[in-house]
């Protein structure tokens, strides 16, 4: 998780110039960081690339738009990084 | 394309139809190979530049975009719309003039969940004249009337729908 979470957020410093100290793990990307969704392409790019896997985004946009799930399971770094250790561990599965 | 055929048979700038044909598609290496010609007689021209005429280099980034927005569509077999999200790296590398051949490629760099990346380049007498690396988002078509007139323009286009099928 902690190894996750920093190169998620160096990523996320090193695409939207964001000074790494300011990015915690209870940081909002969108209300917090003011990521918007073009950058978040980057940044899921970046975060695919690193991690060998395909974040659901659409799937998890839906949800949140649905009202099944809210924007903080996806989007609070610390639940991103469950997200994507999840995927990590279901690839090698 | 012969050298010196009729702008007919070219690129329609006012029209943003920046390619003339897809040359190749391969699902298996997803690649594409587009050609198009430069016409000779453009408003475009008259701007820039009178006296010495240059295809705009955004006109380029756009060719190139449309390049890999047809080999989107073809990976996506056509259920989304590639739209243009952003450009990074893109070299203008040579002067494109009126009634030059180009032959246009991309390579899918990355398909992610509602987005891509593709790597695009467009040489000219092999000549390498500019690449950019372009993110688009991929979406439902926006209405049925949008897609058909996508289906029309493949047409057009020479799309090899049996790619799709050998893909």
């Amino acid at each position: 998780m902690s190894s996750t979470f920093d190169t998620v957020a160096n990523i996320i410093s090193e695409t939207c110039d964001i000074p790494r100290e300011t990015i915690k793990p209870e940081s909002h990307a969108i209300n917090d960081l003011g990521i918007d969704s073009l950058d978040f392409l980057d940044i899921a790019f970046a975060i695919d690339k690193a991690f060998g896997i395909k974040m659901p985004l659409e799937q998890w946009t839906q949800e949140v738009n649905e009202g099944k799930a809210t924007p903080e399971q996806y989007f609070q770094l610390d639940n991103l990084c469950t997200r994507i250790d999840e995927l990590v561990a279901a690839r090698g599965a | 394309m012969l050298p010196g055929a009729p702008d007919a048979l070219s690129m329609r700038l006012e029209y943003f139809q920046l390619i003339d044909r897809i040359v190749e598609l391969e699902l298996a290496n997803q690649t594409i190979r587009t050609q198009a010609r430069v016409p000779t007689v453009s408003t475009i021209f008259e701007g820039h530049f009178p006296g010495f005429p240059l295809m705009p280099g955004v006109l380029l980034i756009e060719a190139m975009a449309q390049t890999s927005g047809w080999l989107l569509i073809a990976i996506t077999r056509f259920t989304r719309m590639p739209f243009f999200a952003a450009v990074r790296e893109a070299k203008l590398r040579a002067f494109v003039t009126p009634g030059q051949e180009l032959d246009l490629s991309a390579k899918l760099l990355h398909e992610g969940s509602g987005f891509a990346v593709t790597k695009a380049e467009i040489r000219s007498g092999g000549k390498l004249a500019c690449n950019a690396e372009i993110t688009f988002r991929l979406v439902e078509f926006p209405n049925p009337e949008f897609r058909t007139n996508m289906e029309k323009m493949a047409a057009v286009l020479e799309f090899p729908v049996g790619a799709l099928a050998n893909g």
